[in-house]
């Protein structure tokens, strides 16, 4: 027997108590769609640790601009502009370059451009509420867009979600896919929310709100936020120089 | 004190929401022009190798209801069990599949439909062969963590009798709710959240 590292080696274990539980009854949604018993683990294999790979060739020139990706030519979206710039890394801190990142949300008066959505705020003809990029080789991604309102849900009587972006990444692994929404720094309404208290550690939640960013912000133009994402790291990348991707 | 790992902390999962269809299939919606089509919707095309198969999926809540917002990504290997990622130290997948499919419920009914072609095999770590599998990813309102599990094929009752992961589930009696019936030439796969059903869902 070869004293040498499996062939496949996985991604470190989910620390399951960072993330929300599944059945969290102030977030009165969880209460049917929760599973009742434990998941089930087993080592990685080759279909956990290989996931689809999306190129920046197939990125049109406005999609990750939200201000005018829906806007008619010389228009766009009403709402206070912002640039939310960051990185994606894993969890030993290495970027994860070329992965795709998509976003959604509600349009400044907090209204989505959904048939669902009905709540009173008006739409705004000229924002559609989707963006995305792919990651440069450093990891790094921006978006223009406007800052998005808060907004009242079914939930409680008088419930109301803090101003938030929804974003969704890749990862070269299958099993590193997430989806998560991000908040503003300084917003009371974070704290208030049912969704985000959803997740037990509050250090937790500060990691999902981002920080403005004067340094980056373009002078009479936008206000930039600055939000990283952090990935699961594989063990795969701490023993020797191959990059991520392997 | 002890040197620090300098581990980060991965960042947390929130529900992605009733509108995740704005995000990841905004033409569904009925949102044109930003994108020329939806990401995943199509995954083979008259070039991919392999059997054509559909996947018709639903998903139901702990009152038996079928969920109308959920979203649903499958991942597979091409009909030879290579997957098309560089992370697939063999390979040589086949050009013309991607191997990734992704699905918004429809808003009456609840089901999904991926045509896509049946996987081949693929190894487990140890060089048996797994039977042959799609990954699922499922994400709704209310649901916290997007789930993870896996879809078998009826019709492959011996692979699946020596299949690595299913033969260490425990509870044996769960297994069938990975296992899609048969029919022509679809594969239905009803995932149950909760109750006497609940499906396998895993932690990987
Ligand atoms: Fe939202």
């Amino acid at each position: 027997m070869k004293n040498s590292i499996p062939e496949v080696r996985g991604f470190f274990q989910r620390d399951r108590t960072w993330h929300p539980p599944s059945f969290a009854p102030g977030y009165r949604s969880t209460v049917v769609r929760s599973p009742r018993y434990a998941p089930i683990s087993f080592p990685n294999t080759l279909s956990e640790v290989t996931g689809p790979v999306f190129g920046h060739s197939m990125l049109g020139e406005l999609d990750n601009d939200l201000t005018v990706n829906y806007a008619k030519p010389g228009e766009s979206a009403i709402g206070p502009r912002i640039v939310v710039y960051g990185r994606v890394l894993d969890e030993n801190g290495r970027p994860v370059p070329n992965t795709l990142v998509e976003i959604w949300q509600a349009n400044a008066g907090g209204r989505y451009r959904h048939k669902k959505d009905t709540y009173l705020a008006p739409l705004d003809p000229n924002f559609g509420g989707c963006g995305r990029t792919v990651t440069d080789e450093e990891g790094r991604y921006w978006f223009r867009t406007i800052q998005p309102g808060a907004y009242p849900w079914p939930n409680g009587v008088n419930d109301w979600r803090p101003a938030h972006i929804h974003f969704s990444v890749f990862g070269p692994g299958f099993v590193q896919r997430l989806i998560s929404q991000f908040y503003f720094e300084g917003d009371p309404m974070i704290w208030k929310c049912p969704i985000v208290r959803t997740i037990p550690d509050e250090r937790a939640i500060e990691r999902l709100i981002a920080k403005l960013d004067m340094d980056a912000t373009v002078p009479f133009d936008s206000r930039a936020y600055k939000f990283d994402i952090v990935l699961r790291g594989s063990n795969s990348t701490l023993f020797e120089n191959r990059k991520e991707g392997n | 004190m002890v040197q620090e790992l300098f581990r980060l902390k991965e960042t947390p999962s929130q529900t992605a929401g009733p509108y995740v269809h704005i995000g990841l299939t905004p033409n569904f919606l009925g949102i044109e022009g930003i994108y020329p089509s939806d990401l995943g919707s199509e995954m083979i095309n008259e070039n991919t190798k392999g059997e054509r198969i559909d996947v018709k999926v639903r998903v139901f809540d702990g009152t038996g209801t079928p969920l109308r917002d959920v979203l649903v990504e499958i991942w597979q290997a091409d009909a030879n069990g290579i997957y098309n990622s560089p992370n697939d130290p063999r390979g040589n997948a086949d050009p013309n599949f991607m191997g990734w499919g992704r699905k918004p419920a429809d808003m009456e009914t609840g089901e999904m439909v991926f045509r896509t072609i049946k996987p081949g095999r693929v190894p487990f770590n140890d060089g048996r062969l797994q039977a042959p599998h799609i990954n699922f990813f499922i994400a709704a309102r209310g649901i916290n963590l997007a789930l993870q599990t896996r879809m078998y094929f009826g019709d492959e009752e011996e692979a699946n009798k020596q299949d690595p992961v299913l033969t260490r589930i425990e509870h044996q009696n769960r297994v069938p709710t990975l296992i899609a019936p048969r029919e022509g030439n679809t594969y239905k796969f009803d995932i149950y959240l909760q109750g006497e059903k609940e499906t396998i869902f895993f932690d990987l």
